[in-house]
């Protein structure tokens, strides 16, 4: 897999509500390149503030363009949030190693896509190479509000469910506890998941008691991004490994929690 | 006049004097994508230890104000599986590849290390890392100057190649330090390593890292580090190899001024990995422009603000 750095002309830029943002950018060889999982490693300043670049996981691809789903949460993502239609962004990708979703289009049971929080980014993209059909996908948040993309995978042909913390939306309570529920149906023979760390080690463990393969997308604080620099390693059982280059997706067989 | 770039570490030449830091470009490969890695005047591997080492917990980096604090820890897989597995990538660029050693407990690991390098043609020169600030030791090689002229005279009578000792800036006197290392037969100085560092969590009220403190870098550090070179360059006679926070071709000029034959970059390659090729150009190009031939011309050139 090669890694390109390039400068990457933003297409659009558009808030969807409250601190959520979509981009589009123009980067062929990213865009021709990419799996669903990987991440592109943005540079959004040319000084000192913020210094590291911030990894954001590819949200979909359409020919040329490759499009990411950000939250602001910082000093580097509302600086991003600042760059207009027209500018460039200084960008490293495709990275990381991806899920492994050929399995899909064979298997017998349903696959399932659990998402917490922002979790969605990188699942959009996965559900694209999906057989809609076969894919059923779990959305959990704290409230109504902070439920995200529901709508686009609902368009790309598959079932949804959504839970809330709070009650205000779909199943009350947290995600994984609407997984137990929906594995205790059967049917189920894969698990992709993306999610605070507390959730994915949910998953895992709900996943592994019901003898299901799981994938599971890590985030990490990264320096390099390109597997030089080590700073972002996990516990597995062959050792640390490093979110950037041997993940972020990882199986829940292989890691430590 | 075409400006003239090649540069003399010990029995090492080097074709430009723009050099990739231990620790930051992992065994090159890792970078391969990015640009074409032979332009390089050397590579420094990451450091490597007798044993695998599985390094520190994680969270082991950090995002400081101008830096990042790093508490990686040495992980590496070990002399004999890295000549094994990294030499042989190495050996293909055909550039000079410098690889930077470790001991975890005992001094002694740098006589073993050593010894078995020795053997290696495809290596050029040896970084002596008597400076890692995360081994949660009580005190480093480099922060003695008897210690440091102790561990340089042992492994000097076990190999020809070319010595670098790289130095600690948590200390009183660097120049001290560099002057033991050169009395005992280093061939040149490497300087700085990170300075010690600390980030808190306020929310959490837990420190950023692991294991508490790390290493500091990036152009944070650049102004200790130029004035450590400064300092260091009025005080010996072997080359220095000037690095921290070096982000452009300016901050890498300020590293030649101030004393250095050459320069390593370091964090800067996390930020943009085609960095050392643009620092390269930026060289000559300053050459051009200010009708210099020679790199001896600008290392150590620095004027009294007032004549």
């Amino acid at each position: 897999m090669k890694n390109f750095q390039l400068q990457a002309k933003i297409l659009s830029q558009t808030k969807i509500k409250d601190n959520y943002w979509y981009c589009e950018l123009s980067a062929p060889k990213v865009a021709s390149n990419a799996l669903p999982g990987q991440f592109i490693n943005i540079r959004v300043s040319d000084n000192f503030g913020p210094l590291l670049r911030r990894p954001i996981s590819i949200h979909g691809v359409s020919g040329v363009k490759i499009k990411i789903f950000y939250c602001v949460v910082g000093k580097a993502t509302e600086i991003l949030a600042r760059k207009k239609k027209g500018e460039y962004l200084d960008i490293i990708g495709p990275l990381g190693n991806g899920f492994d979703y050929r399995g899909n289009i064979k298997s017998k049971g349903q696959t399932i896509l659990i998402a917490g929080g922002m979790g969605v980014a990188p699942l959009v993209f996965l559900a694209q190479k999906m057989k809609p059909s076969k894919t059923l996908v779990l959305i959990g948040a704290k409230t109504k509000k902070q439920i995200l993309c529901g709508q686009e995978f609902k368009e790309l042909g598959c079932a949804v469910k959504f839970s809330t913390d709070d009650g205000s939306l779909g199943f009350s309570g947290r995600v994984t506890d609407l997984l137990k529920a929906v594995l205790a149906q059967g049917l189920s023979s894969k698990i992709f998941a993306c999610g605070p760390a507390p959730m994915l080690k949910a998953v895992t463990r709900i996943a592994c008691e019901n003898n299901i393969d799981s994938q599971l997308s890590l985030e990490e604080h990264m320096a390099c991004g390109i597997g030089a620099c080590l700073g972002c390693v996990v516990s597995t059982k062959s050792g640390y490994k490093r979110v950037c280059k041997d993940g972020p997706v990882f199986s829940g067989q292989e890691l430590i929690w | 006049m075409k400006p003239n770039l090649s540069v003399k570490i010990g029995k090492l030449d080097l074709k430009n004097p723009v050099m990739v830091a231990s620790g930051t470009f992992g065994y090159a490969e890792e970078f391969k994508d990015f640009f074409d890695l032979k332009k390089l005047g050397a590579i420094v591997t990451k450091t490597i230890t007798i044993r695998a080492r599985h390094g520190n917990l994680p969270p082991r980096t950090c995002e400081t104000p101008a830096g990042m604090l790093n508490s990686i820890g040495l992980e590496n897989p070990g002399i004999d599986k890295f000549i094994e597995e990294k030499i042989p990538f190495l050996k293909k660029l055909g550039i000079p590849v410098i690889v930077s050693i470790a001991a975890e407990e005992d001094p002694e690991e740098f006589v073993i290390l050593v010894k078995q390098l020795d053997k290696i043609s495809e290596i050029s020169a040896i970084e002596l890392n008597l400076s890692c600030p995360n081994l949660q030791k009580n005190k480093l090689i480099s922060q003695d100057a008897q210690s440091t002229f102790a561990l340089v005279s042992a492994v000097r009578q076990l190999t020809e190649k070319t010595l670098i000792t790289k130095l600690s800036p948590n200390v009183v006197s660097i120049s001290e330090i560099a002057l033991a290392a050169q009395n005992a037969g280093s061939d040149a100085i490497a300087l700085i390593n990170t300075l010690t560092g600390m980030s808190i969590d306020v929310h959490k009220r837990i420190p950023k890292l692991a294991s508490w403190i790390g290493g500091l870098s990036g152009p944070a550090i650049r102004p200790v580090a130029v004035k450590m070179v400064w300092e260091t360059y009025n005080k010996i006679k072997i080359p220095i190899i000037g690095m921290g926070g070096i982000m452009d071709i300016e901050s890498a000029l300020e590293f030649f001024i101030a004393g250095s034959t050459a320069i390593s970059v370091g964090t800067a390659n996390f930020i943009n990995p085609r960095i050392s090729l643009e620092i390269i150009s930026g060289l000559k190009a300053y050459m051009e422009d200010n009708d210099i031939q020679n790199l001896s011309n600008i290392t150590g050139k620095l004027k009294a603000c007032k004549d």
